[in-house]
């Protein structure tokens, strides 16, 4: 089932949590709300579940309108951040609860509710944990659990409020891909809520970046990874190098540099910055005769792991400089700390400042 | 004006043992020990004991005439009355105040509180004296009352609006806090799960505050069956007819019936002693609940 | 700001049902008391608060039950120390007694209290060689007094005592504290809001007794009458309008206290939540 947003907006008090949010999820879909903490994500997806009313604009489900419609009535499963598992029920009780309180007319019998709640947890591989009382799982279990319970009711929609929020980085991994596996599955359309953008980018099929309570830029993992459409979305995603810029008719000025943009033909003289990813920045020992970099000392090196991460200081300023060369290069380069080399970003991408 | 919940405070958390660094030499603490049993010993244990001895003092053949006496029975009757009726009111209010105060955000919230903790505030015998002044012979609708041959003061229904006013908070103030703790994360998983709000209130809600819930009904049956002061202003002493456990004690004592008296205030004592019996139950029982989910967590 | 911020179901009939029930119960009986002395007049109502026996019960409920609260206050925070603290046989049970005036009905409490501390009593025929008589005096009120409040300061001191960590006392020791100066200058001004609060809660408590206070007291005009009985003593008398004018006295008193009390919880839990 496909979910549209239409102009929502939300404000706590003086607060503006939502400010004119649109989005479209297409059916099948794993989306993404990517952002910091109190950019209004949590909201958004609750406004979707029916958890939380809109101020003014509309959500649809397959086209027809649902926002009046009661939570009860969305059909949507909602996995809350810590799981809010019925503490004095068992698991097996809790995956069963969605078809327990329904009305006897739709209400499946003992026999089917037992028989579909063992297949859930079949499905998310706890079988063997039916007779457990939450507090006597460990966090991946309950998440688990929570999933299952929420899959029980068979929604239209899966919402997942920080799905991995509250777990350690290890189980973080596993599952987040056991999820993406689960989603190839049942194909249901989801949406997830998290602040952690390596998180979105493995995940989701689209990422939606919000910020302030307004959409920043969707697309998928790599589009918005490698196109980001401004700077808060630059440094958001990965780590990134900034530099003071300076734009006049069409081409920008960092230091020495000097780049042809496609846009801003008609700027004059506007203070801009330049974004660079740290894996964008080309060492060299030698200045190139015709290419204008920057010069800089190597302050600190970092080499474990696939990658070896570099600190450098240009010595035309104070700032500092990250980047990230294959093991392979550093060998060919054989850098020290404290040498002097030149800089050659690539992937340059520039947005006025204002 | 509220004692601590069962979740508020339990002193049965493992403890660590303290450093000699920060624990007091051993004549000090023998010495705060003794001084703490002298005065709990003092004014609670002699007391207790004495209810016993005083109602066995004539044997107990006298005492079990005293229990058995037809008005003390009558009175045994009409407290018993009395509870069932307050309790249950007070429940029902304790959850739907603990319901309204505790899941949702409302302006004049914290005065409310304040209003449910009033009746802590009145003293019993003005608790008595508000209900005559309004189904008193002289009182608002009292008139009312005679033309329809009613009889609210010196009947058992002043009685019972009586311990209703003394026993109002109990339930609320053991529950709004726990509730509060509680958060709403598992009522809105049920909402979404498809659950009406009663479903969600029985299958939910009230499963998970169900020890503070216990908790506060035998706070307000015991002050319910032992209410005096109020109770005594609105009954009207009609032997037989009007008396309470507490007011049949009252007045065998003032009819230097002291044996009688006691023995009937032993039953009293008995019903609190019970109550402590159940009340250290249930903060032993949420404590452990408590212990085991930290536990499960760390 | 919408009413309410959550699609919870429920909020109008809880709410509504809380105050209707609130109102029924509590305000209009209690604004009866107000209203009643408005048929009084502004002397008339002055001339009954402040005739020469209710003033000397005044003295009486306020003055006993300040010392049985400052008894309770030393005596709770004892009992909460050593609860907390030190390991005994018995003190599961001396714990679950502490709270036994809360349980014991206030007429079997006045009783015993009165049976003890008699002159042919336990204690009492102890106490009288030595020319203490309790019964039937100011301090037989004393007594039952503090027999009532007793709970009140060991149940608010006992959790934060609780609370407190072990390390800040042991920097404190680290630091060349001894150990009277670290529970004066760290352990003490830690507790001193719950000793505060319950100190309150003991005094306001004390006021409004009736049923523990009228068998010990005696109950003498002008010696030993607490001011509730004053107020049973007019109600007796058919004079409505004299008992709610002394009850409407009480009420302002206990309204007042009862507004404190909430701000000393409120000062309270701000001062912890910051620390934590």
């Amino acid at each position: 089932m496909s979910i549209e947003v239409r102009n929502v907006r939300k404000n706590f008090g003086s607060f503006s949590a939502l400010n004119d949010v649109s989005l479209d999820v297409p059916s099948g879909e794993l989306v993404a709300l990517l952002g910091p903490s109190g950019c209004g994500k949590t909201t958004l997806l609750r406004i979707i579940a029916g958890l939380e009313t809109a101020d003014s604009g509309s959500i649809l489900f397959h086209g027809d309108d649902a926002t009046s419609r009661q939570v009860r009535e969305r059909e949507v499963g909602f996995v809350f951040q810590h799981y809010a598992l019925f503490r004095h029920m068992t698991v097996f009780e809790n995956v069963a609860f969605g078809l327990r309180v329904r009305p006897k007319e739709t209400r499946p019998s003992d026999a089917e509710i037992k028989r579909r709640v063992h297949e859930l947890l079949e499905l998310v591989q706890l079988d063997w944990l039916a007779d457990r009382y939450p507090p006597q799982l460990s966090g991946g279990q309950r998440q688990r659990i929570a999933l299952a319970r929420a899959l029980a009711v068979e929604p239209k929609v899966l919402l997942l409020d920080e799905p991995f929020g509250a777990l350690d980085a290890k189980v973080r991994k596993e599952l987040r891909r056991w999820l993406r596996r689960l989603h190839d599955e049942l194909h249901i359309t989801s949406i997830f809520v998290t602040h952690d953008q390596e998180e979105a980018l493995e995940v989701a099929d689209r990422v939606v970046v919000i910020n302030k309570g307004k959409i920043e830029q969707v697309g998928s993992p790599q589009d918005v990874y490698d196109h980001p459409v401004s700077p808060f979305v630059y440094q958001f995603l990965g780590n990134v190098n900034q530099f003071k810029s300076n734009v006049h008719e069409g081409e920008a000025k960092i230091g020495d540099i000097e780049l042809k943009l496609n846009a801003h033909h008609s700027t004059q003289n506007t203070p801009a910055l330049a974004f660079v990813r740290p894996h964008d920045i080309e060492i060299n020992k030698e200045r190139r005769a015709n290419q204008p970099g920057f010069e800089a000392v190597v302050t600190y090196i970092h080499a474990i792991g696939p990658l070896v991460r570099l600190e450098l200081q240009r010595t035309d300023q104070t700032e500092l400089i990250e980047a990230e060369l294959t093991q392979e290069r550093f060998r060919e380069l054989s850098l020290t700390q404290g040498e002097n080399v030149f800089i050659y970003p690539r992937n340059v991408r520039v947005f006025l400042n204002n | 004006m509220s004692i601590k919940t069962p979740t508020q405070y339990s002193s049965y958390h493992t403890k660590v043992a303290r450093s000699r660094a920060i624990s007091e030499p051993v004549w000090v603490r023998w010495l705060l020990v003794a001084l703490m049993l002298a005065f709990l010993t003092l004014f609670l244990i002699v007391p207790l004991v004495a209810v016993f001895t005083e109602a066995l003092r004539k044997g107990f053949d006298t005492y079990i005439t005293a229990l058995i006496d037809p008005d003390a029975l009558s009175s045994i009757k009409l407290t018993l009355i009395a509870a069932a009726i307050a309790v249950p009111l007070n429940l029902v209010f304790g959850v739907a105040a603990a319901w309204a105060i505790a899941k949702f955000e409302f302006r004049g919230k914290s005065i409310l509180i304040t209003l449910i903790d009033l009746p802590f505030a009145v003293s019993p015998v003005i608790a008595g004296l508000i209900y005559v002044l309004i189904f008193g012979l002289q009182g608002w609708v009292g008139s009312l009352l005679i033309d329809n041959d009613i009889k609210v003061i010196f009947a058992i229904p002043g009685i019972v609006l009586a311990t209703v006013f003394v026993t109002f908070p109990f339930v609320a103030r053991e529950l709004i806090p726990l509730m509060q703790a509680q958060g709403k994360d598992e009522e809105e998983a049920g909402l979404v799960l498809g659950a009406s709000g009663w479903q969600i209130l029985w299958r939910i809600t009230l499963p998970n505050v169900k020890w503070g819930l216990l908790y506060g009904v035998i706070l307000t049956n015991a002050r319910a069956m032992g209410e005096f002061g109020a109770v005594s202003v609105v009954s009207g002493h009609i032997r037989g007819m009007t008396n309470t456990v507490p007011l049949h004690v009252e007045i065998l004592y003032n009819e230097y019936n002291y044996a009688a008296a006691f023995a009937v205030a032993s039953l009293l004592a008995i019903l609190a002693l019970v109550t402590l019996v159940l009340k250290s139950l249930v903060e032993w029982q949420s404590a452990r609940i408590a212990g085991e989910q930290e536990q499960a967590l760390s | 700001m919408a009413k309410h911020k959550n699609i919870l179901p429920g909020f109008n009939l809880s709410l509504g049902y809380t105050i209707f029930y609130l109102s029924l119960i509590v305000l209009i009986p209690l604004s009866a008391a107000f209203i009643k002395t408005t048929e009084l007049s502004l002397h008339e109502f002055w001339a009954v608060v402040t005739a020469p026996r209710v003033l000397a019960s005044y003295k009486l409920t306020f003055g006993a039950s300040l010392i049985a609260a400052l008894i309770n206050g030393v005596f709770g925070l004892l009992t909460a120390w050593v609860l907390v603290r030190y390991q005994f046989t018995g003190k599961k049970i001396i714990d679950a007694l502490v709270d036994l005036p809360f349980a014991l009905p206030t007429a079997v409490a006045g009783i015993a209290l009165t049976a003890v501390y008699s002159s042919n009593g336990w204690i009492g025929a102890w106490l009288e060689p030595h020319g203490i008589k309790v019964a039937f005096t100011p301090l037989g009120v004393v007594i039952a007094l503090t027999f009532i409040g007793l709970p009140f300061v060991v149940r608010t001191v006992q959790p934060v005592l609780e609370d407190l960590e072990a390390e800040t006392e042991e920097a404190a020791a680290s630091l060349g504290a001894n150990r009277w100066q670290t529970f004066y200058k760290i352990i003490l001004p830690a507790i001193w809001p719950a000793l505060l609060t319950g100190f309150a809660l003991s005094f306001a408590r004390a006021i409004g007794e009736y049923g523990s206070v009228i068998f010990i007291a005696g109950n003498m005009p002008m010696v030993s009458e607490i001011t509730p009985l004053i107020i049973i003593t007019k109600l007796e008398q058919y004079d409505y309008a004299g008992a709610t004018a002394v009850a409407v006295v009480m009420l302002v008193i206990s309204f007042l206290l009862l507004f404190a009390i909430n701000g000393l919880q409120w000062w309270f839990s701000r001062r912890t939540n910051a620390v934590s």
